[in-house]
């Protein structure tokens, strides 16, 4: 019920889940505060800075209408899987690994653009087929077309990292439609099949390490299992409680590789100890469990589907982010969104965010009857 | 159907979101609390880094716990790589202010390319006040430079205790790799390498302490920690009397000699010298190419300890041991033997040292005056076999239980040690040879010392030289007392009773010395030779003169102190430098120290000076003699004499007679095999 003093559309907005990313963000910033030796540069400043903007930005995309969205999914598709073509022949022509277009004036990562893309094309392809065929073929191949299309693309820039996170979010589509659960476990076994076949013929050397490595990180202490090891050193000896804000010792003195971005977690747990990461973790599970709220209410398939399987995205990152950091998974270069610094998972997360809030309000707006 | 299907689903996707947040909690948990104590002693050991800090190595005191090697504060620099920026403007600074040469340079220059961190490089140490004030005042200038005050090996007495306690030096690659210590790479750290501090090295160590500091991953230094102390390492007494140590070294003079005095009350030695040695004191801080070679070179050769690995027919200093041997095989003193100055035996015709002969001569006359003849003919009666049992009860050819790696320990030959080693007969000849203590035999100062040491005691004594190791209650020898008291008077006749050694009678009031001396021939006199008149020593070359070998006792009634000098190619040239006076003046020092040190004052100027002078000289001539001076070339072409011309022309001149005398001494030094005789074809 709107009170008097608070203008409509603030009144609207879903103030607990903007209160858990607001304080996700701050505590992100914090880290990047103590990381940087207690100094707001060259981390923390900039990225409270991106947050507020990208907050806003969040919070317009809140008033697009379901509909645009509906819309633009297959448009938009289409056009990042065109930029990911042309990012590999741009990184072919300079030679190396390139993951991103330089438009002048801002770098787009189509990328990472592509993890909520490929929800949205897959809702809207389950949107318009008809009910009746969800256990036929015909409503399996084109999803894991899209699917393919683009993972394969960005596996190729190599991203092992956003290529995974580019098929979680698909599959999770496609299991929400009601794909029959017998092919998501026939496709898991066969994924236990195919894994170390790819593992050995398919992935660049270096991924390759990342997984040897990973299933035993004290083989190489100094090499590759280097990351692992010394995240796991900053995690275990932060203790319980931690050994307090800006005293770290594993990140100040530079022994935790990547401490301000994909190992911002350990950073983190090295200063507020078990206490700190617990807490962040249940942030993280409370604001995908609002976003699979947000799917419950929606009336829409469309809706249900985007919300859901946006909201598991946003669960695939931070999981993978923190398997990776507590070495239950290999490095595979995913940032934890809102906490790691830079700007590119940053949009990414708000961006998601900001649809699921869209959809939210859509779903406020013609209440369920 | 489809929505109930979607919501279903949607839920276990949200279980799944709790239970994946559950494991990584459970996860985070099991790493932070369960593995906490590993984790925190990982992160604490990247985080803290520990620079060992040598141990100061314990002393080496003498008897009454004077110092014989102690620790001096070593002025040193470092460098601490991490910290250094400009490396080529401070190594040039650091070069001008510490004058280092230009190779030294590079060799830090080599050393920073391979360090790593905060693990510091030596730039050079055993630096003197002043220059190392001059980097210390510097130090804003020179980021990365560290002044050290640690502390270096010191030896009082320089080259007087060389051998016996050898020196210290850094360790080598191999001995680090065997393992694998980080002090043995730490700068400064140096550990035995000869003699005493070789062997007594765990003793005298002690441990390092550590310097700990903060390090990042890249060895950037960001704080320092306390510091742990080093436990220092512990002292060990030795038996030695420093000051005798030092009395008998300069008292050697010039001879190449070694001399062993041991208490006859305990076997305890009290000096252990031989000279000429090195200056162990540079060679703890390492010594040039230049030093290493006049070392080398030296026909005294200063680089052996002459106590334990000089191996020397010990002639007639047997002769007292011979006639303890004859009187346990039965014969009585007062047996006489005739001395013609030769006796035939077969083909053979050996000769004594008196040409004309000594007449009739009793068993103490025969040591007294050291008559060859007397030993020929009664150990030809009674055969050798019978005498080497109490030459090794006496300690000839036994290795003695002491902290020296090296103990070459001659021989004692009879027929079995012949037959064992030769696969040959012992013949007369061998006999009568060992029986003036040569051919086979060979022995060690120390061995003489200690046989001294037996027959004045009557006791089985050990040598030893650790205060907490000495062997008391040594068993007495199977002999018969008046037996050895007859040995004991006949030793006392050699210097008092107008025998061989009657110049080391000594000259403090109511005491005597008992003695005997003995010669050893080191090359072989022909028939030729001995007809035309034996060579004198004088017109010898160095490396052909005579050993002389001296045995002795004091006081002779009551015996305490017992020594054994070995000269080599002494030659009996110089009178108060042949081995009567020398035993009688160590023997003096420990009755009457300063009748000995005026006796001393007053001959030692006589050849050169003390010990640290005669080095100096030494060391400059052979400098002057390597370099032969470029600036007399120049000096030609601009007609100017330098001023210091002559002194470099007489240090050469003086340089090259000693390349002379080096030049004219055979390839070959082996004893005698054959001893003083020859055979008529």
């Amino acid at each position: 019920m709107s009170s008097r003093l608070v203008p409509e559309p603030l009144a609207q907005l879903p103030w607990r889940v903007l209160f858990l990313i607001a304080a996700i963000s701050a505590f992100g910033v914090m880290m990047l505060y103590s990381a940087a030796g207690g100094s707001v540069r060259p981390w923390a400043l900039p990225q409270g800075i991106r947050f507020c903007v990208f907050l806003v930005g969040a919070i317009i995309v809140s008033r697009v209408p379901e509909d645009w969205f509906r819309k633009g999914a297959m448009p938009a598709y289409v056009v990042l899987l065109l930029m990911l073509v042309g990012v590999e022949l741009l990184g072919h022509v300079s030679g190396g690994s390139q993951r991103w277009l330089d438009l002048g004036i801002i770098r787009l990562q189509p990328s990472e653009f592509m993890k909520l893309s490929i929800v949205l094309a897959c809702a809207r392809f389950y949107e318009l087929l008809p009910a009746g065929q969800t256990r036929t073929f015909g409503a399996v191949w084109p999803a894991a077309a899209l699917i393919g299309m683009a993972a394969a693309f960005v596996m190729l820039q190599p991203d092992l990292g956003t290529g995974l996170m580019i098929c979680s979010g698909g599959a999770t589509v496609m299991f929400l439609a009601g794909i029959p659960l017998r092919l998501f476990v026939g496709g898991a076994l066969g994924v236990a099949v195919a894994a170390p076949l790819a593992v050995n013929f398919l992935l660049h050397d270096y991924q390759r390490n990342r997984i040897l490595i990973f299933l035993d990180p004290e083989s190489d202490p100094l090499g590759t299992g280097y990351h692992i090891s010394q995240s796991k050193i900053a995690i275990g000896s932060g203790g319980i409680w931690g050994k307090g804000f800006l005293n770290g010792t594993q990140s100040h003195l530079d022994y935790l590789p990547e401490g301000h971005t994909d190992f911002a977690f350990a950073t983190m747990a090295e200063e507020w100890g078990l206490v700190g990461g617990v807490l962040l973790i249940a942030a993280y599970i409370l604001v995908v469990l609002w976003g699979l709220n947000v799917a419950q209410r929606s009336t829409s398939r469309f809706a249900q589907l985007t919300a859901a399987g946006l909201s598991m995205t946003l669960f695939f990152y931070v999981a993978i982010n923190l398997a990776m950091v507590m070495g239950l998974a290999p490095v595979v270069g995913i940032p934890l969104p809102l906490f790691s610094n830079g700007g590119s998972a940053q949009m990414t997360v708000l961006l998601c965010l900001g649809i699921l809030m869209a959809i939210d309000r859509q779903n406020r707006r013609r209440p369920a009857w | 159907m489809q929505a109930y299907s979607f919501s279903r689903r949607a839920w276990l996707l949200g279980a799944g979101t709790v239970g994946m947040g559950g494991l990584l909690s459970g996860r985070m948990a099991w790493l932070s609390i369960a593995e906490n104590a590993r984790y925190n002693s990982l992160a604490e050991s990247n985080r803290v880094n520990a620079t060992l800090v040598p141990p100061r190595r314990g002393w080496l005191v003498d008897r009454h716990g004077q110092p014989i090697a102690n620790n001096r504060t070593d002025f040193r620099v470092d460098i601490i790589p991490d910290r250094l920026r400009d490396n080529d403007r401070v190594l040039r600074l650091l070069g001008q202010l510490l004058r280092l040469p230009p190779e030294e340079v590079e060799r830090v220059r080599i050393d920073l390319d391979r360090a790593a961190g905060f693990q510091p490089v030596q730039v050079a140490e055993n630096l003197d006040w002043e220059r190392f004030a001059a980097v210390s005042v510097r130090l804003p200038e020179l980021p990365g430079v560290q002044p050290t005050r640690g502390f270096a090996r010191h030896y009082p007495a320089g080259a007087a205790v060389a051998h016996l306690t050898g020196y210290v030096g850094a360790p080598t690659a191999e001995q680090f790799k065997e393992t694998r210590d980080p002090l043995l790479v730490t700068p400064g750290f140096k550990l035995g390498k000869d003699g005493l501090e070789k062997a007594l090295e765990q003793h005298l160590r002690g441990q390092a302490g550590a310097k700990r500091v903060e390090v990042t991953a890249r060895g950037k230094l960001v704080a320092e920690l306390a510091t742990r102390p080093d436990v220092p390492g512990k002292n060990a007494r030795l038996t030695i009397d420093a000051g005798l140590q030092e009395y008998a070294a300069r008292r050697l003079g010039t001879n190449s000699g070694s001399a062993v005095v041991l208490d006859c009350r305990t076997g305890e030695m009290l000096c252990m010298v031989s000279m000429p040695a090195y200056d162990p004191n540079s060679f703890s801080d390492g010594i040039s190419h230049l030093e290493w070679q006049m070392l080398s070179d030296d026909d005294h050769v200063p680089l052996m300890n002459k106590v334990t690995q000089g191996l020397y027919p010990p002639g007639s200093t047997v002769k007292p041991m011979n006639t303890l041997a004859l009187m346990a095989a039965g014969v009585a003193p007062t047996d006489r033997v005739l001395c013609t100055g030769a006796l035939r035996v077969g083909t053979g015709v050996f000769h004594c040292h008196k040409r004309g002969g000594h007449g009739a001569v009793d068993m103490k006359t025969a040591v007294a005056q050291s008559c060859d003849i007397y030993f020929y003919e009664m150990i030809r009666r009674m055969g050798y076999d019978r005498i080497a049992p109490v030459a090794r009860e006496l300690g000839l050819g036994q290795k003695f239980e002491l902290p020296f790696s090296t103990q070459r320990y001659g021989t004692v030959p009879d027929s079995a040690w012949k037959l064992r080693k030769y696969k040959d007969r012992w013949t007369v000849a061998d006999g009568l040879n060992a029986s003036i203590g040569q051919g086979y035999v060979l022995a060690n100062p120390l061995q003489l010392a200690v046989m001294a040491a037996r027959i004045a005691s009557g006791r089985a004594l050990q040598p030893s030289i650790l205060a907490d190791r000495v062997h008391r209650d040594a068993p007495a020898l199977p002999f018969d007392s008046e037996q050895l008291q007859h040995v004991r008077d006949s030793m006392w006749a050699v210097v008092n009773g107008g025998g061989t050694g009657a110049a080391a009678r000594l000259l403090v009031p109511g005491m005597s010395i008992a003695a005997k001396t003995g010669t050893a021939q080191v090359r072989r006199i022909t028939m030729a030779e001995r007809r035309g008149g034996v060579l004198k020593n004088g017109q010898l070359p160095f490396k052909l003169r005579d050993h002389a070998l001296f045995v002795c006792f004091a006081p002779a009634e009551n015996p305490r102190y017992a020594a054994g000098i070995v000269l080599e190619h002494n030659g009996h040239t110089v009178r108060n430098l042949d081995t009567p006076m020398i035993g009688r003046d160590i023997m003096t020092y420990l009755l009457d120290r300063d009748r000995a040190l005026a006796s001393l004052a007053e001959v030692e100027p006589t050849w050169g000076g003390d010990i640290t002078t005669r080095m100096a000289a030494q060391a400059a001539a052979y400098r002057a003699a390597r370099n032969p001076a470029p600036a007399a070339a120049a000096t030609k072409t601009d007609g100017v004499v330098p001023s210091d011309a002559p002194a470099v022309e007489a240090a050469t001149s003086l340089a090259n007679q000693t390349q002379a005398a080096l030049a004219e001494a055979p390839a070959a030094d082996t004893p005698a095999a054959e001893g003083t005789t020859e055979r008529t074809p």
